[in-house]
């Protein structure tokens, strides 16, 4: 019954949807209030719907009810509770459902706060979102239903795959969807523009914060994606240039571009119609996204061709989404009128830069990623792309925008002064060099570019730094005035600060494991020693443990630093008899900014246990860099002038000189 | 998490029980040799996995691989020669790093391109604006009006 409810809301989100489609377009044709309005509601009951649904779905993975197909095929009546939760998205139709309600998510907060969008352009969005809710909710219903029953229901369900069972599942796609999926609304916001042929420098502040929001969670939906991809492998790899984690870090880039182009357009009424495109161009790369990999083109061509239901069908929609944005932003983006004339070496400048450096760095990806399957497709020809390819292209262009970096936000608007700048980063590059210096002192000349790197990062940290001393007076004014013009600092300013800091720290984590990383891989006999990095690691011994729906081979290892014992590492492996399958469990211990990482293999012949051994310096950085990216993120949306929202046109002059004041 | 289930999926079908990549029975003995091999290993694709290099993959082809590859090394083999000696062997799919050539050359000319393009665009916009700026429009008809009814009646049109 519960499986049919859930089906059954499902359809009902779609009939609502379709509702949705239409109603306020027309309504917003004929300057219908009434119909325009419908839009809410219908938005605020798709949510219902679809919440139902997915409450329908996870009852059943909840309650084992193996009589659902898709229950049977990923779970098992062992597993903990929440692994039993989080497989309703680990597998493809429960993370398509996981998807459409995210999407209704975002339309309900577009209906429920969007309480002082023009009425038009309220309404307009909210249809362009339903049609994309129509086209996923379709897919899900003719392709990919997670409701269908199986005609006998069999005892035992055939498990969850055992490298998803894993904490990192119940946190990375939900996260990496709400990155995605959010940069719909503002593909649904540059549609609803075009349509109206109108955009003025309020559009951008609407559009801002959902953007904002959804880079944070993309930001940190990858970042916990690597994380875990680092720790459950077994070798310690953080990033692998995989076309699935190209296909996150794709939208991560064209959006990181929407948010600066989307400054230009609010702050000085320029780049309207690239922003427009960016818009689009943002969530089509979430949508090649999920045709990458919800299709089945990546693990081989002819595997699509084989089954290509799903595969067409996403296609369709990519084709008809991304074909019909661009078509219609031909058509009507040479009617919006471009406003906000500035120099070269401005503000405005500097971010166009930032836009051309991040476009590219986001075609390279692009290319990198499909490349091989067309050249494939078209002469059979089959090529590699890894990342020695990406160390070469992407690694420069992202080098010289990090470099370029600390420049941006202290050129002034309209026409700034690149040699005052400069010079007022001098103290920034001092430390920069100096650190560059400190770097070859300690390593002795091992590596010749990490130094740089290190001095780049540091360059930047410090231009951070700077800006904020400029903006504040610090050094100029007493400390008290400082303090004050701190405290009244917006918001945006300190995120811009925080969140360039942040990828500054990411740099520094990626230097210092991939170069000063090192590593041991050795066969142990019990009692056995080995040494790396000034640790001692001595082997106890091998233990049975027993989990829930698995058998666990623990090894036990003490672990001491110059004499003195620091702790216990337990690495093991486990074995699920479900699937007979096994994971790796890997073991870290924290160091400073650094890692232990241990893992085992199989015995050999002779007794003695595989096993690596790695130190990784600085590696939590690259994490921790990125939720100071997220943290940067948040406090940008927590200023002033997103909360009260945009001006409306016509508004009294009183309320002007506030909404100034937080400029 | 699709790729985490598909290297799930090959340890479970190539490798039971998960054995990890680089076993400490193939490392050489000689470090230089060893650093060497692990370099060339990162550079070379498991063919049988999803975007692995064999220094990564558990699959048994990319440990005949890392073998072949040590083999060769301490063959007197220089770095080109041994993946020369693969690419003979395997094609260019067994380089992670695509030679330029023909068939590649949208693929390594395509970001350059961009970036170039970009910047004579963003060049000749600037100009085209720079132009546009110098040049001031001429009043409007209402703006000469109010000219006039500012200056006073008698003044001489321009």
């Amino acid at each position: 019954m519960i499986p049919e409810l859930g089906h059954y809301a499902l359809v009902l989100a779609l009939a609502l949807g379709l509702i949705q489609s239409v109603a306020p377009a027309i309504g917003a044709r004929y300057r219908d209030a009434s119909l325009m309005r419908l839009a809410d509601s219908t938005a605020l009951m798709q949510f219902f719907f679809v919440a139902l649904s997915f409450a329908a779905l996870t009852a059943s993975y909840v309650t084992s009810d193996f009589s659902v197909a898709n229950v049977y095929e990923n779970s098992h009546s062992m597993m903990p509770l929440i692994y039993k939760m989080t497989s309703v998205w680990g597998n493809h139709e429960g993370s398509m459902l996981l998807w459409v309600l995210i999407l209704a998510v975002f339309g309900a907060g577009v209906a429920a706060f969007g309480a002082n969008l023009p009425t038009r352009l309220k309404a307009l969005v909210l249809a362009v979102q339903s049609w994309i809710a129509c086209a996923f909710y379709l897919f899900i219903l003719l392709t990919s239903n997670p409701f269908l029953r199986l005609a006998q229901a069999p005892f035992e369900g055939r498990d969850l795959n055992p490298i998803l069972q894993d904490p990192g599942l119940a946190i990375h796609p939900p996260l990496l969807y709400l990155g995605y999926v959010g940069f719909s609304i503002a593909f649904s916001f540059a549609i609803a523009a075009l349509i109206e042929g109108r955009i003025d420098a309020a559009w951008a502040r609407w559009v801002r914060p959902w953007t904002l929001a959804a880079w944070m969670f993309l930001t940190l939906g990858i970042a916990m994606g690597s994380y875990w991809a680092y720790y459950t492998l077994g070798w310690g790899g953080f990033w692998f240039w995989d076309p699935v984690e190209n296909a996150s870090l794709m939208p991560w880039l064209a959006g990181t571009a929407l948010l600066h182009s989307a400054v230009v357009m609010e702050k000085r009424n320029a780049l309207k119609i690239w922003t427009i495109l960016l818009a689009i161009l943002t969530f089509s790369l979430s949508l090649i996204g999920t045709f990458l990999v919800r299709s089945g083109v990546l693990t081989s061509v002819h595997a699509f061709a084989t089954d290509p239901t799903r595969g067409v069908f996403i296609l369709a929609i990519l084709v008809l989404f991304i074909g019909g944005s661009l078509t219609l932003f031909a058509w009507r983006a040479p009617m919006l009128k471009q406003g906000g004339l500035f120099a070269p070496i401005s503000r405005e400048g500097a971010l166009v830069f930032n836009n051309l450096f991040l476009t590219t760095a986001c075609l390279t990806v692009f290319v990198g990623t499909l490349y091989p399957l067309a050249l494939e497709a078209l002469t059979g020809e089959k090529i590699s792309v890894g990342p020695p390819f990406y160390d070469v292209t992407f690694g420069p262009l992202m080098l010289a925008l990090i470099f370029a970096m600390p420049f941006g936000p202290l050129l002034a608007w309209k026409r700034g002064d690149l040699l005052g700048v400069a010079q007022r980063l001098m103290s920034a590059f001092a430390l920069g060099l100096v650190a560059v210096g400190i770097t070859f002192a300690i390593e002795g000349g091992q590596s010749v570019l990490a130094p740089f790197g290190i001095g780049l990062a540091f360059f930047v940290i410090a231009g951070s730094a700077v800006d904020l001393a400029e903006r504040t007076g610090l050094f100029r004014v007493p400390l008290p005035t400082a303090a004050r013009r701190a405290a009244g600092l917006p918001r945006s300013a300190w995120g811009t600060a925080v969140a360039h800091a942040g990828l500054a720290l990411t740099l520094l984590g990626i230097i210092g494991a991939a170069t000063w990383g090192t590593e041991r891989i050795v066969a142990l006999k019990p009692s056995q020693t080995v040494a790396l990095s000034g640790y001692e690691l001595t082997f106890q011994g091998l233990t049975q443990r027993r989990g829930p729906n698995y058998t666990a081979e623990v090894a036990t290892f003490v672990v001491r630093r110059g004499g003195a014992t620091i702790g216990v590492m337990e690495p093991s492996k486990r074995s699920f008899s479900a699937r007979a399958m096994s994971t790796n469990e890997a073991a870290l211990k924290m160091q400073g900014l650094g890692q232990l990482y241990l893992s085992i293999g199989d015995t050999e012949a002779g007794g003695a246990l595989a096993v690596r051994l790695y130190y990784k310096p600085l590696v939590l950085l690259i994490w921790f860099g990125a939720l100071v990216m997220m943290l940067g993120g948040a406090l940008s949306l927590s200023d002033r002038r997103l909360r009260v929202g945009a001006p409306k046109p016509g508004k009294k002059p009183a309320a002007r000189p506030a909404m100034q004041a937080a400029e | 998490m699709r790729r985490l289930a598909f290297i799930a999926l090959v340890c479970a079908l190539l490798a039971p029980g998960i054995a990890a990549a680089v076993q400490p029975d193939e490392i050489l003995k000689d470090p230089v040799l060893e650093a060497r091999a692990r370099h060339l290993s990162e550079e070379l694709r498991c063919m049988v996995c999803q975007n692995q290099s064999i220094d990564d993959s558990a699959a048994p082809l990319a440990r005949d691989l890392r073998l072949l590859v040590r083999r060769r090394l301490e063959a007197g083999d220089t770095d080109r020669q041994v993946l020369d000696f693969l690419v003979a062997r395997y094609g260019d799919f067994v380089l992670l790093k695509p030679p330029f050539k023909l068939e590649t050359l949208l693929l390594w000319g395509l970001p350059p391109a961009a970036l170039i393009a970009g910047l004579i665009a963003l060049f000749a916009m600037a100009r085209q604006r720079k132009t546009a700026n110098l040049q001031p429009s001429a009043l409007t008809a209402d703006e000469q009006k109010r000219l006039s009814a500012l200056v006073g009646p008698g003044t001489p049109e321009p």
